[in-house]
């Protein structure tokens, strides 16, 4: 029973992570064809999470390693309950999204204690930048999220991705557009792309967060992104585009991560206080707006 | 002075492995002190997508592997890209470009301006022409990467081994006593 469980924890780790690097690959080569170049393979994310492994790598204090390390596990324990597919790590647990949304903070909470402790200006600016605009996309989201449990009774993605099956009309993208929308904008921020990428801002504050990290940190960094894309990607997948089988839920997550980069590579940066701003004008009242539509009909 | 030299410190066994991972991934941090700069925007967008190769800029030294030197270097900035260089994390490469950084270029005569770079940090590649174009700095590149797969470019083992050598240069350049037009220089 035991070791059922480490196998299933393996592979859905796994799978999170080499599938994550692998979207960000395809994302590489989709973003330099819209600017009309070519850029490396698509295995590109692959060579480069190995490459940074092989460096030297520099540690500032315990805390940094400790905090680098927790933020990589948060991502791999909110992963662990999301179903991938019709696969569930712990099939007891049917994906409940209220552990997700509280788990998904941890990751972010240990990357800003492991940089924190790393000494450099730039990456308490950065992190502050992340956490503010956290709070701008957590409202849009955790609505749409309440709109749905309201709409199922149930907080397990197990019973949201059952309501959706069937045909294409029972995707919850019709039944509910402008929750689907609202989120679809939250998304773009939860991954931190072009235009709530304020927390990164190479020119400004040099990579924020990253910016003392070396080697190996910055590679768990990668891999924490990477599980990231797959995690975020993939909770919006089974709210919205009906969960489906393996190959399906993957291939409705790559097209949601394309559809983030194709916004992201037309995008200007928003300076991040106009960011949260937008989080609570324009995809909330979107979410606000289908509640409101749900309760009436109701 | 016993100076090590590359065919001492040639890569070997399981480092040859992961050098074929690392050139496949070089990232670069640019130094743009000299007029080369400019020559950089169009190698890296979409005319030339020096992407293609797995290359990139990045916004620290701790991130980066490859050094650039864009063109000439003045004492001040020379001791920044000291530090810049010994903040990187081995291994790591340097390239010079232009002129310049090879022998002084149209500057070589300045009180204020190094001649030769290599003198200061082990410079593994040099490209030159002033100002190189990005076919040249391209060519450059993926000489750089043929290197690192043979095991030559080793310039991080050279600044360890040799480091009193390097830190003489530098301080008989940085931590000069006299004034530099008094004329009392022997
Ligand atoms: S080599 Fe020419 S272009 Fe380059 S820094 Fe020197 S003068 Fe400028």
């Amino acid at each position: 029973m035991m070791n059922n469980y480490i196998v299933r924890f393996l592979i859905g780790s796994l799978t999170s992570i080499i599938l994550g690097l692998l979207y960000m690959g395809i994302g590489r080569k989709f973003i330099a064809r819209i600017r009309r170049c070519y850029a490396g393979p698509f295995y590109q994310s692959f060579i480069d999470v190995i490459k940074l492994f092989s460096k030297h790598s520099i540690s500032h204090h315990w805390i940094m390693d400790f905090g680098i390390m927790m933020g990589f596990s948060g991502i791999i324990a909110t992963v662990i309950f999301l179903p991938i597919g019709n696969f569930y790590v712990f099939p007891d647990m049917k994906g409940n999204l209220i552990i997700i949304m509280y788990f998904m903070t941890i990751g972010y909470l240990g990357m800003a204690m492991g940089v924190s402790a790393s000494g450099n200006p730039n990456s308490p600016i950065g992190i502050g930048r992340a956490l503010a605009l956290m709070i701008g996309y957590e409202i849009p989201f955790a609505l749409a999220v309440i709109l749905l449990i309201f709409a199922n009774g149930s907080s397990l993605l197990y019973n949201i991705i059952q309501t959706q099956q069937g045909s294409i009309y029972n995707w919850n993208l019709l039944k509910y557009p402008f929750a689907f929308i609202g989120t679809i904008i939250a998304l773009q921020g939860m991954l931190g792309e072009q235009p709530f990428d304020a927390m990164i801002a190479p020119a400004e504050i040099a990579s924020g967060p990253m910016v003392e990290l070396s080697g190996k940190f910055l590679g768990f960094g990668f891999l924490q992104h990477a599980s990231q894309i797959f995690l975020e990607t993939g909770i919006i997948t089974a709210m919205f585009l009906g969960g489906g089988t393996i190959i399906g839920f993957f291939t409705k997550q790559l097209f949601l991560y394309l559809l983030t980069l194709s916004i992201a590579s037309v995008f200007p940066r928003f300076r991040f206080e106009d960011g949260v701003k937008f989080f609570w004008t324009i995809p909330t009242s979107f979410v606000l707006f289908q509640l409101i539509l749900f309760l009436i009909k109701r | 002075m016993e100076l090590y030299s590359t065919k001492k410190l040639k890569d070997e066994g399981f480092e040859q492995i992961l050098n074929f991972f690392r050139k496949k991934s070089l990232w670069m941090l640019h130094y743009c002190t000299g007029c080369g700069a400019v020559e950089l925007p169009p190698t890296m967008t979409s005319r030339w997508d020096m992407e293609r190769f797995g290359m990139g800029p990045m916004a620290t030294p701790r991130q980066a592997d490859l050094l650039l030197i864009t063109g000439y270097l003045s004492l001040k900035s020379l001791k920044r890209v000291i530090y810049t260089y010994e903040q990187m994390q081995n291994p790591k490469w340097v390239i010079a470009l232009g002129s310049c950084p090879i022998n002084g270029g149209i500057y070589y005569d300045s009180y204020s301006v190094i001649n030769r770079l290599a003198l200061y940090i082990p410079v593994d590649l040099s490209i030159e022409g002033c100002m190189p174009r990005p076919e040249a700095i391209i060519e450059g590149f993926i000489k750089l990467m043929k290197q690192i797969e043979n095991g030559e470019a080793v310039g991080y083992k050279k600044y360890q081994e040799n480091y009193k050598w390097y830190k003489q240069n530098q301080d008989s350049v940085l931590k000069r006593e006299f004034p530099v037009l008094s004329g009392e220089e022997k």
